[in-house]
């Protein structure tokens, strides 16, 4: 996508910030180890498909998952607001795992969240798991959201002309072989003029950027992904990844 | 010949039987005996001796001894004296009061559905030909829906299943009614039903029995196993504090096995699994016998053998191919192909271990690595099931090592030892899924259940708190986080019993019964297109193409398109995956690219390990071996030495710009793995700068930038240090935390403990669906409630299985100072064939970032140059 990515570390001794600096339609921003997108100029921080309450979204079905994925997304997402202490943060939608999720918010998970939200706007963007506003959870709600040159939305709008949308949805994933051996890890998806964000929900699992639902978005394999390692990211073109 | 005929001496064999009513067996049965020309066998009467005294027995007797007959003969006699007594006289049958209120009689368990099947026909037999009036039906998983209800509405007299349908039974409300009068549950295949979870659920099962029919007594027919003892607890109640056992009977053995090790004329490879070298001479042994099985220990083998067979094959014998991966379809065609006589050889592996007897195997030949003495003799004992003729088996070794493990397994048969594993612990998974089933049938007491679990064998030392920790599970997750009381699957009620709280619970739970979880496997698909494919995901390619059979997904996703493999005897070129099938196009090449990973499924006995070991360490043993691995010894031990029984030889040696540790522990390849995994980083962490190791079943190599030979010499590295125990604490603990072999065995866990569902509402999930969340799951909860009982489960179920820590154990604290270093200036004589693993095999151990660093250096230094 862009000549000039290159890996960029922050402050040394932290050892998990680490991001990877690319641009969407000319803007530059920071791609976080933790599947977040700092954007420096506006002070943003980008998050989606965090998938709240999917845990008690699955239990409620009868797959009794651990309770504990809100609070370990929550844990994460404020490990990187910390971070980068950002005035703005937008979620990019899915950020309930279904309609009604919020309510199940336990009362420490409601707190730490609202704790969050203090000093800095807050976001909402709908999603197809949320697609109206949540009770109680503060922030504000939109349907999409532009900023800049850039717009900021659920899903990615089909069709290979757009350009400077940042979006969420697809959850996608990476898988690069490599002596016969194959890695799949959560990745950033971009082509220079748009960016689908990966997953940032602990429970929230992948879809293969090989996948033919890529196809709608990016032409061919025109475009870079960017691996989230243990400790750093890994950039490969798309064609180098595997379906 | 008739599959029962197999079971009988013929009566000239034997002094005279007269066919009049022995006191023991009533006269129809012994007319009916001696009108086939045969004599009942003493292990046949004494089986219905035991049951006349109302004991449980379990008779331990060779492949082909009259099993089966044995187990039904009780049965057959008491259902026929029972009848006949049944107006007015009934004193006059020996089993007098069978008050039987209209349910099951005779329960049989089988751990293949073909077996039932099978059995239940060759009943068939004697039954009509007695003329007697009993009913018999099998019931599996292809059995009708409306059979099955009718099964429950007016069941049979015996009924033939499997573990898995028993449970299903035991679930449902028709179960008191069903089971309560039922006088006798025959475990076919005992050995091999307990070494796996499923044994667990068994077992469980039949504690349910026990609790539900006051008369109820068990046969279990079991071929030789180390210890008959242990097994025969597994099939009466056990009480704490008691050791209780069924009878054993054990059958006369058969004539001793002829078994030898080929000696080839040919070079012996250092390493490798082929056994390409033995080609001609299995060709030329299959064409010396009438029918023969050729044993190997993976498909890949079985690929690779079966091709080079046909190769070479200009005498058009019928060899056919079996494995576990190929299309039921194709392998029924075989099997039926083989029953009729119309095959020259099989080559196939484990999947016909087990299975319906066959009559005229006259030869087994066991390429590789034979594993374990009891495995050996079982597959021997495919051949030729008249117990009065020896069977011939002929062992052919593909590499030396292997020959030293012949040589011991050879010896092994000769004195009938045996190492067939200790029973299992019950897993907790197992007793998860049986919880849910027992609220499923009707509620229940935990004290009573509790008490149930423990008379299980496998369970007997279940603690109270494991107990309670499980229905916990069961209920709402057993979460320290007490957040889904409202979703509870089982809730207590007023009355204390447990119940569970929606139909449709057990519905869910009627789906997703069993305790065999496949690894992910991905439909391998024929298709003409090539190259075309790679365009877009499932673009170019037809959702045609003719179904191969199935590989595990892992497999797959080693591969990049345009690799070619050997799968189905053909050489395969892969070119794109679309949902769950791989499409696969006929490749020109002869030689695959990809080397299909090579250990087979189960490890070398620690009893084999331990008879190779003292081979090595005994130089007058060497004369029986042949003359290249005599020398091979010789040539060791002048350059560098052999170790003595209890020691561990490790070895250090520079090789072009690495340097090299190489271990010879005879511990298996799934212990030494998980030891070089553990090793690796302490190097690391002793800056060492390890790289990579490769691990077999005799030994484990690690390499490095650091050298070795001078860092233990000047006291930098202790390997006592570094192969001491407390490896098994933090370094393993912290390798648990992300290794793939761990998820997947939490994974297998959660499935079984009904955490996470195979199928809900009938459909398969996509199993990449599960995969992907049980990962997830696994993280999370090892970070948040890391004691939780499905994390214990995965442990214990590491202990022993992927990972094998237990033997890694034993091996620590086997060689705890008696570590022999030799720092070497070359490679030695031993280390050869582990040596020549490298590079040959993939990338040894589980794949880690650094590839993904490496790939992404490789396109840099692309660009740049």
């Amino acid at each position: 996508m862009d000549a000039r990515t290159a890996s960029w570390g922050l402050a040394s001794g932290e050892a998990r910030a680490a991001g990877t600096m690319l641009t969407v339609a000319g803007v530059p921003m920071v791609a976080d180890l933790s599947g977040a997108l700092w954007w420096p100029d506006r002070r943003m921080l980008l998050v989606a498909d965090l998938h709240l309450e999917k845990g008690s979204a699955c239990a409620s079905r009868g797959s009794l998952l651990p309770p504990f994925d809100t609070a370990e997304t929550l844990e994460q997402l404020a490990w990187v607001i910390g971070f980068y202490d950002p005035s703005v943060v937008v979620a990019l939608g899915d950020s309930f795992h279904d309609t009604g999720g919020a309510d199940r918010l336990a009362a420490e998970a409601r707190a730490h969240l609202v704790s969050l939200q203090r000093g800095r706007d807050w976001v909402w963007i709908a999603g197809n798991h949320d697609p109206e506003p949540e009770r109680d959870v503060g922030g504000v709600f939109a349907r999409e959201m532009r900023v800049g040159p850039l717009v900021l939305r659920h899903e990615p709008a089909a069709g290979h002309g757009v350009v400077g949308e940042i979006a969420g949805h697809l959850h996608p994933c990476a898988r690069v072989v490599q002596r016969g051996r194959s890695l799949t890890r959560r990745c950033f998806a971009g082509d220079g003029r748009r960016m689908v964000m990966p997953a940032f929900g602990a429970f929230t699992g992948g879809l293969n950027v090989r996948h033919a639902a890529f196809e709608a978005v990016f032409d061919g394999t025109a475009f870079t992904t960017h691996l989230i390692g243990d400790s750093r990211l890994y950039t490969f073109p798309a064609a180098r990844c595997v379906g | 010949m008739g599959a029962l005929a197999r079971y009988h001496r013929r009566v000239s064999d034997l002094p005279p039987v007269p066919p009049t009513p022995s006191p023991i067996l009533p006269e129809p049965f012994a007319r009916w005996f001696f009108s086939r020309g045969w004599a009942p066998r003493e292990h046949q009467l004494a089986l219905l001796a035991a049951a006349r005294a109302g004991r449980s027995a379990l008779l331990i007797a060779p492949t082909g001894a009259g099993k089966t007959l044995a187990g039904f003969l009780p049965t057959l006699v008491e259902l026929f004296e029972g009848r006949s007594g049944a107006k007015g006289d009934r004193a006059r049958g020996l089993f007098g009061t069978s008050e039987r209120a209209g349910g099951l009689h005779t329960l049989y368990v089988s751990p293949l559905k073909a077996l039932a099947v099978d059995i239940a026909r060759n009943l068939e037999r004697p039954v009509a030909e007695m003329g007697l009036p009993i009913r018999i039906e099998t019931r599996t998983g292809d059995t009708p829906q409306s059979r099955r209800a009718r099964q429950r509405r007016d069941p049979p007299d015996i009924l033939l299943t499997t573990p898995e349908q028993l449970a299903l039974l035991l679930a449902s409300a028709d179960a008191p009614y069903l089971f309560g009068s039922l006088r006798r549950v025959v475990l076919d295949e005992l050995h091999a039903l307990v070494t796996s979870k499923r044994g667990d659920l068994l077992s469980l099962g039949l504690a349910r029995l026990f609790a539900t029919a006051p008369n109820l007594t068990t046969v279990g027919l079991s071929a030789t196993v180390a210890d008959p003892e242990e097994l025969a607890r597994f099939l009466v109640p056990q009480r704490p504090g008691e050791t209780c056992g069924a009878d054993i009977v054990q059958a006369a053995a058969g004539a001793a096995p002829i078994v030898e090790m080929l000696d080839t004329a040919e070079h012996l490879p250092w390493s490798g699994h082929s056994a390409a070298h033995a080609l001609a001479e299995i060709y030329e042994l299959i064409g010396r016998h009438k029918t023969t099985l050729v044993f190997v220990n993976t498909r890949s083998q079985a690929e690779f053998l079966f091709q080079a067979l046909w190769r070479i094959n200009d005498d058009n014998h019928a060899i056919a191919l079996h494995h576990g991966s190929l299309d039921v379809a194709q392998r029924r065609k075989v099997e039926a192909a083989m029953a009729e006589g119309r095959l020259r050889a099989v080559v196939c592996t484990s999947s016909l271990d087990l299975g319906i007897d066959w009559g005229d195997v006259d030869l087994v030949i066991n390429v590789g690595a034979p594993k374990g003495a009891s495995r050996l003799i079982q597959r021997i004992g495919r051949a030729n099931h008249r117990l009065d003729e020896p069977s011939r088996a002929v062992l052919v070794p593909a590499n030396r090592f292997e020959v030293l493990e012949c040589r011991a397994a050879v010896d092994a048969v000769a004195e009938n030892a045996q190492d067939t594993p200790p029973l299992r612990t019950g897993a907790l998974d197992v007793l998860a899924q049986h919880v849910l089933g027992c609220a499923c049938g009707a509620p229940f007491l935990s004290d009573d259940l509790f008490d149930e679990v423990r008379a299980a064998a496998p369970y007997a030392e279940l603690t109270r708190e494991n107990f309670d920790a499980t229905v916990d599970f069961v209920a709402t997750g057993g979460y320290a986080l007490k957040a889904y009381e409202r979703f509870a699957k089982i809730r207590k009620g007023q009355d204390g019993r447990w119940r569970v709280t929606h139909p449709r619970i057990a519905q869910r739970y009627r789906l997703n019964v069993g305790t065999i979880v496949e690894e992910p496997m991905i439909k391998i698909r024929l298709v003409r297109a090539r190259g075309a494919a790679t365009r877009g995901p499932a673009g170019a390619i037809g959702r045609a193409g003719k179904l191969l059979g199935e590989v595990e997904e892992y497999f797959i996703e080693g591969l990049v398109p345009g690799d070619t493999f050997l799968f189905a005897g053909e050489v395969l070129r892969y070119e794109v995956m679309a949902e769950d099938s791989a499409y696969v196009s006929r490749a020109t090449a002869e030689d695959p690219k990809v080397p299909v990973y090579a250990g087979g499924k189960f490890p070398l006995s620690t009893y084999l390990a331990a008879r190779v070991r003292d081979i090595l360490a005994t130089p007058t043993t060497w004369r029986r071996l042949p003359d290249q691995v005599h020398d091979w010894l010789d040539l060791q031990r002048r350059r560098s030495r052999l170790p003595k029984p209890g020691e561990l030889l490790v070895e250090t040696f520079p090789r072009a710009d690495k340097h090299y540790l190489v271990c010879y522990p005879f511990e298996g390849r799934l212990a030494h793995q998980t030891l070089g995994m553990l090793l690796t980083r302490r190097l690391e962490r002793a800056h060492q700068r390890p790289l990579g190791f490769v691990a077999n079943e005799y030994a484990l190599a690690v390499w490095g930038l650091g050298d070795l030979s001078f860092a233990v010499k000047r006291g930098a590295l202790s390997l006592d240090a570094l192969f001491d125990q407390d490896m098994l604490g933090d370094d393993l603990e912290a390798w648990l935390a992300e290794s793939a072999l761990m998820k997947r065995t939490f994974r297998q866990c959660a499935v079984i403990a009904g955490l996470i569902e195979r199928r809900s509402g009938g459909e398969e999930k996509s199993r990449r669906q599960v995969t992907i969340s049980t990962d997830l799951v696994y993280d999370v909860l090892r970070k948040h409630q890391p004691d939780h009982m499905l994390l214990r489960a995965a442990r214990a179920e590491a202990a022993t299985g992927l990972l094998d820590i237990r033997r890694l154990g034993l091996l620590l604290s086997r060689v705890r100072g008696r570590i022999v270093h030799e720092p070497l200036p070359r490679v030695s004589p031993l280390a050869v064939p582990v040596m020549l693993e490298i590079g040959r095999e993939r990338v040894a151990g589980e794949a880690s970032e650094s590839l993904l660093a490496e790939a992404e250096a490789d396109l840099v230094r692309e660009a740049m140059g």
